[in-house]
């Protein structure tokens, strides 16, 4: 692949199927909806064993504290209770959680269960296992446990001052890790330029897309043969393979997981490896399966949740016609109270450094903090939303102070389409994409001329309207080698699937792949993509539901998260398809008595090209090979297995620790939206008035399903932006603990979204598409950008993500008291 | 504490059998549904009546089956979503219609929301996109945006597909 120039080689020239089209790019049914919609799914908390018990935890109720006893005896006596487990005795079966932070961070001590101390409120101390869920729970409040409270930090940047309470002695400080990324000169773009917009403080909130399901699992250390069964809905196994297993002694080979459907998971369910590890050392402790269902209060309080993250003292270089030249910050990230995916989200925002635009000089400096809260975890868009909120503030705020205009802007700055592959300050390479058309598209999806002609006429209502813009991307299939970034001694790069596509005896064609869906429907794009290599029907194809390690079909990076299975994923169907249909063709031929290439595959048969009266049907292959292959000459027999398997590797290189640049991710599909909102002068309230999400991600395999994607990630947007956040107070309690106090966004909460679409292919993905399903969180940006347009002249900026009616309140009253606004010009 | 507690006899049909059952007091009839017959169609997203994952037909009326005790079911007539649709393959025109317009995703809500549709249009067969709105309140889904469960409705009613606003 070559830029326009001809002169730079991004990656090897990449091979696109030619054989794509007839099922792929076409809203198949999804295979999975007649089970899920006749109750007929096989959810964790469906599973059963026999002879199981039910575990309760017991949590602390405090967000720090030494733990002084515990005492289980009265538990222990209840008619009905198995077994307990306790912290203490975690600490000595379990080996600390492998850290992926450098020393000093890289010393915490992370255990399944609190030890010694819990620093967070919800952290579990003990748990019971009985023979029902409810005694379960009855005998955990006889659990006796002394705590002694000590002090407590909340704020994610406090907390690295000297005197706030350290976490973890073992680390020393609360600072997860530090690094400076420096590209380009920005001290030298902010004193050549000629404005410097500063802004005081952006800060990005806590909350989590809460998937309906809660976590759980099923869990049985078999005593015979030492194996221990993971049935759960944790979204990337074997990321929980790797931290399980050397916490508890156990192989790989001695570690079976498995999941059929998942209730959501938008990346939260990819940290119950803590879990999954408690359960494990109770049920060899008990000698029985456990079962675990989280409640909605456990799982809000205590599984993970989203980075929040503080910007400090920004600082944009901006030339008079309005080009930006970059920007200076400082980020701090609150990850909680252990790191669990962390510090990974240290590094994973610089897959989009420029975000959508053209800047070449670019400072954060970055600080990860840890305080007593829940632990982090990735959620949908993780690490990079956040910093394309940022980026989508910066850009609106230099629009309002130098009175630019925001879509001009915008265009101005955008990377432009004949720019790609573009390649940005930090090495990474955009695929493709065409923002200003999509900007166009969105604009016109909400009529923006004729809000702006009811935003004039509106003044004086009191009832102010906004109009907002926000564009985002969503970098899909990493390059694990980014976590050298942040650790140069971890020993992880690339990335890759498997799958297994096979020709079973009675001509079925069967697929396995290493993926572990949510909702995304995997059943139904590999099909199709199968479809279209074998030359059969997507009815025809059986893909098997679910994760299944025992299947043999995975690599160390399988599951489904950040954005990747469209690449990655169909990558490895297609590759085994591929492999499958040689080895049709090969038999066929054989048994035509005709050559390799006078075959082809057409309505599941092999036949003649040039006679399809000349036909057998996949059967016929499979009967052969499996049960008549006496029949075949022996050397075919040898080398076919209809059975192949093939894991697609992206073709990444490890990128450089010292310099922080490289190739982060393969594809960049990209979103813009735009929205109109009301706000209520006198009470703060936003009413979405109208939403459009143009969303751009390669060519699709099934355009029903990605714009399921658009409008789940738009309501998870717009959700965050309005309702949903988690609150702490001092004491480190947990203010919102319920889907009635969280508020998760319902049908009266999320708008219509208008939908648009622009097609640019990835030229670096077998299929030409990009992952997608993250969002960017552009509707963050988006309805920021349109509560600030609302605002009277003279208010504060918006400053934070999250913006209920008491927030846009203050706002408001903010013109009119001639406060400091949050930003200022510098003008040479 | 300890134990299942009292116990009681309870009379209650579920999609068209009646049980004649002892359950525990404290039983939830979600765990009645789910536990003790079996139909794991109706699931549980919050204990706290907020997400509408366990919704049944309760004599006619769409209840959340968390925020009931079993033997308060005694003498009712519930349907789950086993109710719906032929057979083992078969769906209703409202299950169809949410395949059709991709009305779901992960399927956990799934359940609910069909019922909750199923209620809705036995009392108002054409609502508006804003009476599916406040129908629907008490049913959440984390993965649709509510786009096409609202579609899907609109269809199922035997609307056109496309919302207009």
């Amino acid at each position: 692949m070559s830029t326009p120039t001809g002169e730079t080689t991004y990656y090897p020239e990449v091979e696109q199927s030619e054989r794509l089209g007839a099922w792929s790019g076409k809203s198949v049914p999804r295979k999975e909806d007649k089970r899920l919609l006749k109750g007929q799914g096989a959810f964790v908390d469906d599973l059963w064993m026999h002879r199981q018990g039910h575990v309760h935890f017991l949590r602390s109720p405090y967000a720090h504290a030494r733990i002084v006893s515990i005492d289980v005896s009265r538990a222990e006596a209840v008619p009905g209770v198995y077994a307990t487990l306790t912290g203490e005795e975690v600490g000595a079966l379990q080996q600390p959680f492998f850290q992926m932070a450098p020393e000093p961070a890289g010393l915490m001590k992370d255990y399944c269960m609190a030890v010694g101390k819990a620093r967070y409120i919800g952290e579990p101390v003990a748990c019971v296992l009985a023979e029902s869920a409810e005694l379960a729970r009855d005998a955990a409040e006889l659990v006796e446990v002394v705590y002694e409270p000590l002090e407590v930090v909340v704020d994610g940047i406090a907390t690295i001052e000297p005197q706030a309470p350290v976490l973890h002695e073992e680390i020393g400080s609360n600072v997860a890790w530090h690094g400076l990324y420096d590209y380009g000169d920005v001290d030298w773009a902010l004193e050549h330029a000629d404005h410097v917009v500063r802004i005081d403080r952006l800060h990005f909130h806590r909350f989590s897309s809460t998937p309906l399901e809660t976590s759980g699992a099923l869990v049985n250390w078999d005593p015979g043969t030492g194996v221990v069964e993971f049935r759960s809905n944790n979204q990337m196994p074997m990321f929980a393979a790797m931290f399980i297993g050397p916490a508890i002694g156990l192989g790989i080979d001695h570690m079976q997981f498995s999941s059929q459907d998942i209730g959501g998971g938008f990346g939260i369910k990819i940290t119950s490896y803590t879990y999954l590890t408690a359960l494990a050392l109770l049920s060899r402790k008990a000698g029985r399966p456990v079962k675990w269902s989280e409640s909605r209060w456990e799982h809000l309080a205590a599984s993970a949740h989203g980075n929040e993250r503080t910007f400090l003292d920004i600082e944009v270089p901006v030339m008079s016609d309005g080009t930006i030249l970059g920007f200076k910050v400082r980020a701090f990230d609150d990850a909680g109270a252990y790191l669990r995916y962390e510090p990974l989200g240290a590094v994973i925002w610089s897959q989009v450094v420029p975000g959508n635009y053209r800047f070449k000089h670019v400072r954060v400096d970055y600080t990860e903090t840890l305080t007593n809260k829940c632990p982090v975890g990735p959620n949908r868009g993780y690490s990079r939303l956040q910093h394309l909120w940022l980026i989508e503030r910066i850009v609106d705020i230099v629009a309002k102070e130098l009175n630019f205009d925001r879509v001009a802007l915008r265009k101005l700055n955008y990377v432009q389409p004949e720019e790609f592959p573009y390649e940005t300050p930090n090495g990474c390479i955009y695929d493709s994409g065409d923002y200003p058309a999509m900007l166009d598209r969105a604009l016109e999806l909400i009529d923006h001329d004729a809000w702006l002609e009811r935003q004039l006429a509106s003044a004086g209502t009191g009832k102010r309207i906004g109009i907002g813009i926000g564009s985002t991307l969503d970098s899909g299939t990493n390059n694990f080698g980014q976590s050298r970034i942040i650790n140069s001694a971890l020993p992880f790069s690339g990335n890759g699937e498997a799958a297994v596509v096979r020709l079973d005896l009675y001509g079925e064609v069967t697929v396995t792949i290493g993926t572990s869906p949510q909702g995304q429907g995997h059943e139904t794009t590999a099909a199709q993509v199968t479809a279209d290599i074998l030359g059969c029907s997507p009815d025809q194809v059986h893909v098997v539901a679910g994760y299944n390690k025992a299947a043999n079909t995975y690599v160390g990076f399988s599951g489904t998260y950040a954005s990747q299975f469209a690449v990655t994923g169909l990558g490895a169907v297609m590759g085994a398809a591929e492999r499958l249909r040689g080895e049709i063709i090969k038999v066929g031929a054989c048994m035509l008595g005709a050559e390799e290439s006078d075959i082809e595959l057409a309505d599941g048969f092999v036949r003649l090209a040039a006679n399809p009266d000349a036909a057998i049907p996949f059967i016929g292959i499979a009967a052969t090979v499996f049960a008549n292959v006496a029949e075949l000459p022996g050397e075919l027999a040898d080398s076919v297995t209809l059975n192949c398997r093939y894991v697609y590797r992206p073709p990444f290189t490890v990128p450089d620790h010292e310099t922080k640049r490289g190739k982060l991710t393969l594809t960049y599909a990209s979103q813009v939206h735009a929205a109109v909102v009301e706000v209520d002068d006198e009470t703060g309230q936003v009413t979405i008035l109208d939403y459009a999400a143009v969303d751009e991600c390669g060519r699709k395999v099934n355009p029903k399903i990605v714009e399921g994607q658009v409008h789940g990630a738009t309501g998870h947007g717009v959700g965050a932006a309005l309702y949903e956040t988690f609150e702490y107070d001092g004491d480190g309690q947990l203010l919102n603990s319920t889907f009635g106090d969280y508020h998760a966004a319902t049908s009266l909460d999320v708008p219509h979204i208008r939908t648009g679409e622009i097609e640019c292919p990835s030229p670096f993905t077998p299929n030409g598409a990009k992952g997608m399903g993250e969002g960017g969180g552009a509707p963050l940006s988006t309805i920021a950008s349109a509560i600030e347009d609302a605002l009277p002249p003279g208010a504060h900026i918006v400053f934070d993500t999250h913006n209920n009616s008491e927030r846009v309140h203050e706002l408001l009253r903010s013109a009119a008291q001639a406060g400091p606004r949050g930003v200022e010009v510098i003008s040479r | 504490m300890a134990g299942e507690g009292a116990v009681h006899a309870i009379d209650v049909t579920v999609n068209g059998t009646s049980h004649t059952v002892a359950v525990p007091a404290r039983r939830l009839l979600v765990h009645f549904i789910r536990e003790t017959l079996g139909l794991r169609g109706t699931h549980i997203g919050c204990d706290t009546g907020n997400c509408g994952a366990c919704s049944v037909i309760c004599d006619g009326q769409l209840i959340k089956s968390c925020m009931m005790l079993a033997v308060q079911a005694d003498g009712c007539e519930i349907e789950t979503i086993e109710s719906l649709g032929e057979g083992v393959d078969g769906l209703d025109p409202i299950q169809e219609a949410f395949k059709e317009h991709h009305g779901l995703q992960c399927g956990y809500c799934t359940p609910g929301i069909v019922l909750n549709a199923k209620t809705l249009l036995a009392e108002n067969p054409h609502p508006t996109e804003a009476e599916i709105r406040r129908a629907l309140k008490g049913n959440i889904c984390r993965c649709t945006g509510y786009v096409n469960i609202i579609r899907s409705i609109v269809a199922a009613a035997g609307a056109q597909g496309e919302v207009t606003r």
